[in-house]
This record gives structure tokens, sequence and C-alpha cells, in this order.
């Protein structure tokens, strides 16, 4: 590799860095101030290109161009701020993972509005007036539009110092982020700081699609993409610290330029390795270093613990004989479902995506609500456990019941490596090195093609001759995942589940009475991953098929979405979640065609209205204590 | 027989010496009270003595056995007990359940999978609770019952571990004094009778007073004084430090 070749990528690298971090400085602004991991951000990101590429199609002299640019950051620093009034104002107060939702929700709402207004095509910008040829930059040609970027890095992290630094505003944002409640008390208008501090932050995010519009085309995939990276970097850099998350932003992307430079590199054993590929695990790997050695990030500081703890969860009680009675009586209705609706209903492919779907739901849900750790890679191991199966079929030619079996040991592999980690943290950063393990998994299915399949996945996983019907896979995934529930269930009442529960509640009690804490923890990871694995070996086989879309970061979030939709603080929250979540997600998306815009005003009504989801609703109705 | 010997503790924290080459020791069954104005350490000294925190210099030497730097859970098998500052307990519990839990743990039974906990010596944390006086409320979560009422779960569940050594942070803090008084007559009856060293810190002089054995006495990091109540009350140095220190935060206050 040449000197020239080498520098060109760097160059390159520190424009990536740029605009990563205008995309991230949004995000930390925010979290730093309200506390709200706002998933909406890379929507703000996605609709900043396209109001961006709307209005150079108007307005497309030069200076029409510049003004376009900072227009587009305006009206989406201006939805940032009705956002935040209309709806995130309500839920300062709701628990983490209701915001959470809500901005999903609207990640759902924006990509369908996207759609609906600028086409599902990818529209391509117009180069930079002025700024559209290369420069010679070593004997290669450089963008010039790239070396605007790597200035306006830089020009934007002073600005923001400055202002942060030097204004009446800025010191009330910094004192918001290091206690938000002692601000408050001190008699500061929260509101008026939250709603600018978010509109701020829409801004940058929208600048940041904005810049990026002469480089990639605008398009409804790039928000989860965004949001992804975003994330990474704010994470690395520490929550809410802006020079942290340049840093974050620049480490990554360098990282990556290195990657793409290195090319192809064969071993003197002869052992290809293509570094290029790494560019997709790079900032993963990142993260999951950083988070070891420096748990708060590179410049981030511990989060102080909110004052006002949280309404305390009621204690577990054993069902008694009448839903014991109830339930077996549901079960033994549903098992007769293939004599009701027909062998070939497609009832019974709903209800095995249901089964596997409560499953999933209920080892997440174990982690997640006694656990207390909210995992947002979930599909790490529900996509471990489907490739353990359908590589021991394919490629090993093992019998499928047996290659079924191998499913809940690749979840809890997965489970054993990752958790370990893990458990080191807590809070945010804990679910977001989780999200980075999830998207190593993928990335690797994704680019290990030889034994993968990569993007197509692999295909032909059937279940056995006496499986093959599908009311007998469907008993066979129902027994599964009523067994699988069942034991997650009997595991919470057992002494290891109040252990966990005991973690949960007060880590500081449980050191004191000789619980291991992290230990607990590691060991609750495992069994949610192995069960999980177990959910993902039946989905394979339910499909016929597996592939990397199928155990992205979506899959994740349908699992949030589930447990949160039931009840996190209940038991059969994840059961009723999944059940409610899968066939509304179907009925919704056979008969709209903005399914997905339908489904996040529907989670949106439901964070408002019934904050502890289904479960703990009728339970509020219908108890009184 | 000495149950605790600290030797020499220190604990630094940027610039602020903490903690600053404390010794003292104490003896099964004694009631050792640890005062000092705000600031002075005590309950530095205690993050390290249950492993909170490891110490900088110096040795914890717990029944002949250097403890210093074990992490919390291994401390308490060795037969360490405390209660925090701000009461730590498990609120989506019910008060019979946190007890149960420490009772599991002494077991070593935390691992087991199957029979439901609330099964676990029920009996012994119904006892334990009754002896705090909180045998009525067992069936509550420790989630809604009132502050003091949770200080008296939190001592069952320290006592379930049946410790040599109790810490106990402000054990009455939080509490009417009817309720102090009964908490630390209990205290005593239990260091008195099965020999159980307490070590305590406490801001209610009434109590320290009222119930140590011995008291030391910390300032900014160091030990200044220690011996019977009659002596410490009398000694200058701690006059000194409690009145320097008052004044101090009544001129802060003008």
């Amino acid at each position: 590799m040449s000197f020239s070749g080498l520098t060109v990528q760097l160059l390159n690298g520190l424009a990536d860095a740029s605009a990563l971090f205008l995309l991230a400085a949004g995000l930390s602004l925010i979290f730093g101030v309200t506390r709200i991991v706002n998933f909406a951000h890379g929507s703000l990101y996605m609709l900043g290109a396209y109001v961006a590429w709307s209005l150079t199609e108007r307005l497309s002299s030069v200076a029409g161009f510049w003004i376009s640019m900072l227009l587009a950051a305006l009206a989406v620093g201006a939805l940032g701020a009705t956002i935040e009034l209309v709806l995130l104002r309500r839920m300062y107060r709701a628990p983490d993972l209701s915001q959470l939702l809500a901005t999903f929700a609207l990640t759902l709402i924006a990509r369908d509005a996207a759609l609906y207004l600028w086409g599902p095509e990818d529209l391509l910008g117009p180069r930079a007036p002025g700024l559209s040829g290369s420069v010679v930059i070593l004997g290669r040609l450089f963008p010039q539009y790239n070396l605007l970027l790597i200035a306006i890095g830089p020009v934007v992290l002073i600005a923001l110092r400055t202002l942060l630094a030097q204004t009446r505003w800025g010191v009330l944002v910094r004192a918001a982020t290091q206690d938000r409640e002692m601000v408050g008390a001190l008699g500061v208008n929260q509101s008026i700081l939250f709603t600018t501090v978010f509109a701020l932050g829409a801004f940058l995010a929208g600048l940041g699609g904005a810049l990026q519009l002469p480089r990639e085309p605008a398009s409804a995939g790039i928000d989860i993409a965004a949001i992804g990276d975003a994330f990474v970097v704010v994470v690395v850099g520490g929550m809410g610290s802006m020079p942290g998350a340049f840093i974050a932003a620049l480490l990554i992307c360098e990282i990556k330029a290195l990657c793409i430079a290195l090319g192809d590199w064969t071993t003197p054993f002869g052992l290809t390795i293509a570094f290029p590929h790494f560019t997709l695990v790079a900032e993963f790997a990142v993260m999951a270093v950083v988070l070891v050695l420096r748990p708060w990030g590179l410049l981030g500081r511990q989060q102080e613990t909110a004052r006002a703890s949280a309404a305390s969860t009621a204690p577990f009680t054993p069902a008694g004989s009448l839903t014991k009675w109830g339930a077996a009586i549901a079960l033994a209705a549903v098992a007769l479902l293939p004599f009701l609706v027909g062998g070939d209903s497609y009832i019974l492919v709903l209800s095995i995506d249901i089964c596997v779907g409560i499953l999933f739901a209920a080892s997440l849900h174990f982690i997640m609500g006694p656990g207390g750790m909210h995992s947002f890679g979930h599909a790490a191991y529900f996509g471990l456990g489907a490739y353990a199966s359908a590589l021991a079929l394919r490629r090993a030619d093992i019998p499928m019941e047996l290659a079924l079996a191998l499913s809940p040991l690749g979840g809890a592999l997965g489970a054993l490596a990752f958790g370990w980690f893990c458990v080191r943290l807590s809070g945010v950063y804990l679910s977001m090195l989780t999200l980075a393990f999830g998207q190593i998994v993928w990335s690797i299915v994704y680019q290990w093609d030889a034994i993968t399949g990569g993007s197509n996945g692999l295909i032909g996983i059937w279940p056995s001759a006496r499986l093959a019907s599908k009311s007998a896979y469907f008993h066979l995934t129902l027994a599964l995942s009523v067994a699988g529930a069942l034991l997650l269930r009997r595991i919470l009442f057992s002494p290891f589940g109040y252990a966990l529960r005991a973690t949960r509640d007060s880590p500081l009690r449980s050191g004191a009475i000789g619980i291991d804490v992290r230990r607990i923890q590691w060991a609750a990871f495992i069994i949610a991953g192995t069960v999980c694995g177990l959910a993902g070996g039946l989905f394979a086989f339910s499909k016929g098929s597996i592939s990397p879309e199928t155990i992205s970061v979506g899959r994740s979030v349908d699992g949030l979405v589930m447990v949160l939709l039931g009840g996190v603080e209940t038991l059969s929250g994840p059961i009723v979640g999944a059940a409610s979540y899968i066939v509304l997600q179907d009925v919704i998306s056979r008969h709209m065609q903005y399914w997905r815009a339908a489904l996040g005003m529907f989670m949106l009504l439901l964070v408002m209205a019934f904050p502890g989801g289904i479960v703990g609703a009728l339970r509020h109705r219908f108890t009184r204590t | 027989m000495t149950l605790l010997a600290i030797d020499n503790l220190t604990k630094v924290f940027g610039g602020v010496r903490a903690v600053d080459g404390v010794s003292f020791s104490l003896e099964a069954g004694e009631l050792l009270a640890m005062i000092g104005p705000n600031g002075a350490g005590k309950s530095t000294c205690f993050n390290m003595v249950n492993g909170q925190l490891a110490p900088d210099s110096g040795r914890i030497v717990l029944a002949g056995v250097d403890i210093g730097g074990l992490p919390p859970h291994d401390i308490w098998r060795r037969g360490v007990g405390r209660t925090f500052q701000v009461a730590a307990t498990f609120s989506s519990m019910k008060a019979i359940e946190n007890v149960q839990m420490a009772l599991i743990s002494r077991q070593s039974r935390i691992g087991r999978l199957w029979k439901p906990a609330a099964r676990y010596a029920r009996e012994e944390a119904q006892a334990l609770l009754r002896r705090v006086g909180m045998a009525e409320q067992a069936e509550r979560p420790c989630g809604v019952l009132a502050y003091g009422d949770v200080k008296r779960v939190e001592l069952a569940i320290a006592l379930a571990g049946a410790p040599k050594l109790l810490l106990m942070d402000e054990p009455t803090a939080g509490m009417a004094p009817g309720e102090r008084n009964a908490l630390m007559a209990l205290t005593r009856e239990i260091a008195h009778d099965s020999g159980v060293g307490v070590l305590f810190t406490e801001h209610s002089m009434d109590v320290v007073f009222g119930y140590a054995d011995r008291i030391i006495v910390l300032a900014r990091g160091r030990l200044i004084a220690q011996g019977d109540p009659r002596g410490v009350r009398n000694d200058p140095r701690v006059r000194e430090v409690y009145f320097d220190a008052r004044h101090r935060v009544i001129g802060a206050s003008e």
C-alpha cells in the first residue's frame, strides 16, 4: 500500500468523522440534558437530507444551495422543537423505556412519512456549487467537498464549546447535564431549556443530513444506519461530552479508513485477510473495547443516580389455582387450533410466529424486567441459535431434531461471551454494549459468505419428515415455547430469580449479603441467551431459511416493543405483548400501505395511555390495593 | 478477644486524605461508636471494612485474617453484616423475603433454580423479624414501609448472616426517639449476649453516650481520641473539634 493512498484514505476518514460528529453531537447534547435516548435522531438526520434535496431542487442557484442546507437544518430543528413540545414533554417522568419506545415509534412514522412525501427511490442531490471538483493531493484526486467537511466538524465543535462555555444558556445546559434536579430546584425554567436543547440537537442532525446530500443520496434506509453510528460515537465519547463525541468520531472513522487502505493482506501462510470487511465491525469493536476499559466512555463521567427513585415494583405473587386452571384450559384450546382452522391455515403460520415471539420476548424480559438490564441486542442470541441450527443441518448434515437442540447452545455460548462484558456496565452504557454485540454478530454473519451465505443467508432449512406438516410443527413450537416460558417463570420464583431481582433492586445490599452481583447477572444473561437461542432455532425451521436481515437490530427492537407492550413489570407481560404485537403487525401490514406509521401511532398512543403495558393496565383496572 | 483490628488505614480521593492512618480495634461483644463531624471519614472507613472501597494502604484484620480489598460479598461470607446510612433493602420484595434472601445466601443456595425461594428458611426469617419488632409487617413490600421500619428490616437482614461483626452506619437516623432507644437496646442485647462486635456511627449524641461501650473520634480523616464515653466527653481535643466545627457552620450560614 502506498503512502499517498494511505494519506488520501485518512483524509477521507477526517471528512467522515466530521459528518459523524455532526450527527452524534446533537444526540449527545439531548441525552446529556434530558436523559432521553433519542432513537428518532437518525430520522431527523434522514429528514434533513430529504428536505435539503427538495429545497435544492427549487433553489438551484449557487447561493440557493447553501441557503437550502441551512433552511433544511432549521426546518428539522423546528420539527425537533415541535416533537419535544407535543410529545416528549409529557414523558420526562415516564420510565426510560417508554421514552425509548416513543422515540422509536417516531422513527416508524418518519420512515413512512418520507416514503409518502419523497417516494421509495434514492434521491441523488446536486454537487455543491464551487466544490464539485477535486484537488490533487500527493498525485491522487481528492474531492473538494470533503475538504469543506473536514473543516466543518471542528468549526461546529468550537461553536458548540463557545456556546456552552460563554452563554448563560450554555451554563444552564452544562449544569443540567451534571444535575438536572438541582437546576430545577434552583428555579430554572426547565421546559424552555429542554425545548431549546432538543431544537439545537435536531438542528445539528438536520445539518448533518443536509451536508451529506452531495456525497450520498437521500433514502429511507439511512435513519437506522445513522442512529446506530451515532449511538456508538456518543457512547465511546462519553454521554453528554462534545469533545468526547468528536474524538470518538475521529477514532472510529480513521480506523475504518485504515481498514480500507490496508486492503487485502495475505499472511505468509497463504491466508488472506480482507481488511475492508472489518469496517462494518470496526466501530462496534472500538466501542466494546472502550467500554470495558473506560465504562463511561473516553471523556464521560459516571452518571449520578436520580434521587427520585422510580416507583418500586410490586412483589411477585405465585399464580393462584384459578389462574393455573385458566391457563391450562387456554393452552389446551390453543393446542386444538390445527383441528379447528385446518392444517394449511395461515392462522397456524401466524400462531407459530407468536410462539417463537413469546419465547423470544420472555427471554428478553428475564434480563430486562427482573434483571433490570435493558438489552438492545437480544437479536444476537436469536441469530446465534438460528445459525447454529441452520449450519448444523446444512453444513454438517446433522439430523433436524439434533440441529434444533443445538440452537440453545448457540445462544448460550453467545451470552457467555457477551454477557461477561455487559455485566461490567449498567444503565444506558450496558444497553449500548448489548447493541454493539448484536451488530457484531450481524456483521459477521453478513460478511462471512463462505460459511453463513452472507446477505443471502441459508435456505432449505426444513424440519424432518415427521415434523414437516404445519400442525406438527405448530405443536412442537407450542410445546417448546410453553416449556421455555414456564421454566423462566419457575426460575424467577427460585432463589436465583430472587437474587437476580435483588441485584436490580439494590446492588449495594446484594453485595452486603454475599450475592456476587456480576456473577448472578452473567448467569442470567446465559439463561436468557439459551432460551432465546431456542427461539431462533424454531424460527429458522419454521421459515425454511435464515438471513442476516432477520437477526438485525430491527428484531432486537421488536423484542423490546413486545416486552414493553405487555408490561415489563409483569410476568405474563411478555406473553401478552408478543402475541398482540405480532397479530397487530400482521393485521396492519396486510391491510395498510403505510403500516409502519400506523404501528408507530399505535405505539405512541399506548405509551401515553398505558405506560405500564397491557397487563399493567389491566391489573391496575381490576385490582384495588 | 480482638475481633477487628484496623491498622494504619488510609484512603485518598484526589488530593483529599479521607481516611489518614487510622488504627483502632474492636473486641467481640463490644459496642464501639465512631463519631466525628461531617466529612471526618466515618463512611469511608465503613466502606473499606465492608469492601465497597479498597484501602490505599493499611490493614483490616478480621478474626486474624486481612480482609482489606476483598469484594463485599466475600467479606460478608467472613462474617461482616452491614446496615447503610440510607437503608438499602430490596424494595420489590416483602420484608420477610428480604430476610429470606440473606438466609438463602448464608446457606449458599443462591444458585438454586427450582424450589420457590419463598419456601426457604421461612421460620428463621420470621423469628428475625420478630426480634426487630417487624413480625406484623412481614408480608408487606419493603417499598411501601415507613423509613424507620425499613431500617429495622435492614437490621434483620444484617443479622441473618449470623455476623461476627456488625457495621451500622447511622442506625437510628430517621427514627422517632422511642424507636431509637428500642433499636439501640436491642443492638446492645445482641452484642452482649451473642458476642457480636458492633461498630456504629451516629449523629445523635444521646444514642452514642447512652449505648456505646467505647468511642473513637475521627476528624478530617484522623483518629483524634478514643476511650470510654466519660473520657471522650471530657477530652479537650474532642471538644475543640466539635465546638470548632459547629462554630464554622454557624459562621457560614450568616
